[in-house]
């Protein structure tokens, strides 16, 4: 048998493939991050809660209403997203002018709310949501049993990766967003309502969050602090990545699932906080992140 | 100067005098009411199995009680221990110190349990632990103050490991929560293998509070164990069986034995999902007539049906609560000597009696989830198996290291 590092070759791989698809999924989460922060400078710690919300929207969806989870996909974004909205339009914008400090507070303690809420609700031990009959089963890759459903969450985070990447980079709308968040007062002047643009891309990265939270419900249990765990680590991924940076948040995405991956076979113990250790390194090497463009 | 002295001897002697007198009158429950604090994870990973629920069933025991005791009312608190041990130690002591209570009920986390009753040790407050694991409660980490009611480590890994093992499955693969609670189920998991034929064949030890369960699962099916033991907890367990599924292991001819395991869980997994696992518990709310009239009650109250926990606090609540009764005294010493001498019959335990090492010995039960198609309503998960005896299921008393233990 092959060993790669004291480990069989076929684990090492099926290992390596599980990191993928975890960092796929930190990718997608740490997009909607990013673009809040590069965009709107807000630092959006509610996003754990919004995952939750789009899981438990999905959920409800199916337990009162019966629409499926091809339905759900869209219109659990779309209901959070608004829900967004109503935080930019009502909260955050009153606070736009002061330090980005009291943005990262109310956020946070919107979580907070959120998720008590939901606790007092529903409870913590969570409610199942199965997975797509489409979806179902898995396929024997050699060196693993890779099931579709997982295969299925890569596929469509790095669709929407790349869709989001090139929104904001290459389109014309994205380049009005940028140029909003740059010099708000000189778009307006030139007709551009800046104010909505803001509302609508707060609104857009909270449906990504919630995007993420369907995608999760069928693989994890539907609880109202799934997203409190998840939410420190795609923010170390994200301040790995380089605050603000949309390539930087997808890249360092899929990297540390990888790293993650990897060392859950070498040393499980610190599963948990390698990612943070390289958080350390990256930030005393390199402050403004791996793919920041210094500060 | 020296009559100062003697006034001063006579006046310390006087109040002592007093005070003697006091109790001699038999106004033992002190300040003229029954303090009880309820101390649980009240927000976190264990709120469900007691939690808000678990003060619900306290307060059931004292309304069934008659809502006073020797004639003095009885009152209730209630605190989140936050699972942190600093929390609950601090609490705890505020408790007996400020508010003078008498008695505190709950105690989830094993670490919470373990620094509260440290606390309470050699004080006149009587702790009741009903919703920790760890069976060292009762060995090195006993004292004379508290009673260890529901369940423990050691009959969990003896009822679902030595089945398992029964039925052929004679490799293991562990997978371990990396904390106190995992370390002591592991290794009396072990032991029981081990005795039994069986051999620990790897494992691997995750963070607490761990989402993804992918990588361990995948190791291990790698390790071509018969069985993959789950030494985990609450949100931990649950997110191990939904992957151990999604992975095929089971498919793959793997069995999966979750070792602690509550109903509350097994509620959230669904029948589709659990069913087929083993699992041991303290108590069922079906398992008789008795059980279900009161979690029939309970759910009346609740809209849930109670876990073994919850059952253990209004059990052991009602014992003490007779305990004061019949002593007249609310002093843990006094209570708990009434509580080891009188045998517990009621719709948690028969023939339930407590040990000098403040174990509380009661048969436990080893449950099979039901199919969906054995299953009639959403709570309606177990069927028992085997009935434990006490004596066989608990860490017998000459392997104890508890020091009260002669």
């Amino acid at each position: 048998m092959t060993m790669i590092f004291g480990v069989p070759a076929a684990a090492f791989y099926g290992q390596l493939l599980l990191g993928l698809i975890n960092g796929a999924f930190y990718a997608l989460l740490s997009l909607g991050l990013a673009v809040i922060f590069g965009l709107l400078k807000i630092i959006n710690f509610a996003h754990g809660a919004q995952y939750m919300l789009g899981a438990f929207a999905a959920y409800l969806l199916l337990e009162t209403l019966g629409i499926n989870y091809w339905v759900a996909l869209f219109l659990a974004p779309i209901i959070v997203g608004a829900l967004g909205v109503v935080i930019e339009r009502f909260l955050l914008r009153r606070i736009t002018h002061i330090d980005h400090i009291y943005g990262l507070l109310l956020t946070f303690g919107l979580a907070l709310v959120i998720q008590g809420t939901f606790t007092n609700w529903f409870g913590v031990s969570g409610s199942r949501y199965p997975v797509p009959e489409a979806l179902q089963g898995g396929i024997n890759l050699g060196f693993m049993y890779l099931p579709i459903y997982r295969a299925w969450i890569v596929a469509v985070a790095l669709v929407v990766c790349f869709a989001v990447w090139f929104l904001i980079e290459k389109t014309k709308l994205g380049g009005y967003l940028r140029a909003g968040t740059e010099n708000s007062a000189l778009m307006q002047a030139f007709g551009v309502n800046v104010p909505l643009l803001v509302t609508l891309t707060y609104g857009f990265g909270v449906g990504l969050a919630a995007l993420g939270g369907v995608l999760a419900a069928p693989v994890y249990s539907v609880s109202p602090d799934m997203g409190s765990n998840l939410l420190i680590v795609v923010f170390a991924v994200v301040v790995i990545g380089g605050m603000g940076s949309i390539v930087g948040a997808i890249l360092t995405g899929l990297m540390m699932g990888i790293v993650e991956g990897l060392t859950k076979v070498y040393y499980p113990e610190a599963s948990s906080v390698v990612i943070f250790l390289v958080m350390i390194i990256v930030l005393l090497v390199r402050p403004s992140g791996l793919f920041g463009k210094g500060t | 100067m020296k009559m100062m002295k003697t006034a001063l001897a006579t006046a310390i002697v006087s109040t002592l005098f007093m005070g003697a007198t006091a109790h001699a009158d038999g106004h033992k429950i002190s300040d003229n009411e029954l303090r009880i604090g309820y101390l649980a994870d009240m927000s976190g990973t264990y709120r469900d199995l007691a939690g808000p629920n678990g003060e619900e069933a306290l307060k059931m025991a004292i309304e069934d009680f008659g809502g006073k005791v020797k004639g003095k009312n009885i009152t209730v608190m209630s605190a989140d221990d936050r699972n942190s041990p600093d929390v609950a130690s601090s609490t705890v002591r505020e408790w007996i110190e400020s508010d003078k209570v008498d008695m505190v009920q709950g105690l989830v986390a094993s670490s919470v349990s373990i620094a509260s009753t440290k606390v309470m040790n050699g004080t006149d407050t009587m702790g009741l632990v009903n919703g920790s694991a760890a069976s060292s409660i009762t060995n090195e980490h006993c004292t004379p103050n508290h009673i260890h009611w529901t369940y423990d480590t050691y009959p969990l890994a003896n009822g679902t490991a030595s089945a398992v093992v029964a039925e052929g499955g004679k490799t293991w693969f562990m997978v371990t929560a990396d904390y106190a609670f995992g370390h002591a189920l592991e290794s009396d998991v072990t032991r029981v293998v081990e005795s039994n034929g069986g051999e620990i064949v790897g494992g691997v030890r995750h963070p607490l509070s761990t989402d993804d369960f992918s990588s361990y699962m995948l190791q291990a099916q790698a390790s071509g164990a018969d069985v993959v033991g789950l030494a985990n907890a609450g949100g931990d367990t649950v997110n191990s069986i939904i992957t151990a599924g999604e992975f095929g292991l089971a498919q793959a001819g793997q069995t999966v034995a979750a070792l602690l395991l509550f109903l509350t869980d097994v509620h959230a997994l669904g029948a589709e999902t659990a069913q087929g696992i083993q699992l041991t518990t303290g108590w069922y709310w079906d398992k008789d007539a008795e059980a279900r009239a009161w979690a029939d009650r309970f759910y009346d109250r609740t809209g849930a049906r109670p876990s073994m926990v919850h059952a253990g606090i209004y059990s052991s609540t009602m014992h003490y609560l007779k305990g004061v009764e019949a002593t007249g005294s609310d002093k843990a010493a006094d209570v708990r000597a009434w509580m080891a001498d009188n045998e517990i019959n009621d719709m948690f335990a028969k023939g339930g009696y407590v040990r000098e090492d403040g174990r509380m010995v009661h048969d436990m039960y080893l449950a099979e989830v039901k199919t969906p198609a054995e299953s009639k309503s959403d709570w309606d998960l177990y069927k028992i198996v085997r009935t434990i005896p006490g004596d066989e299921a608990f860490r017998p008393l000459s392997q104890s290291k508890c020091s009260l233990v002669k």
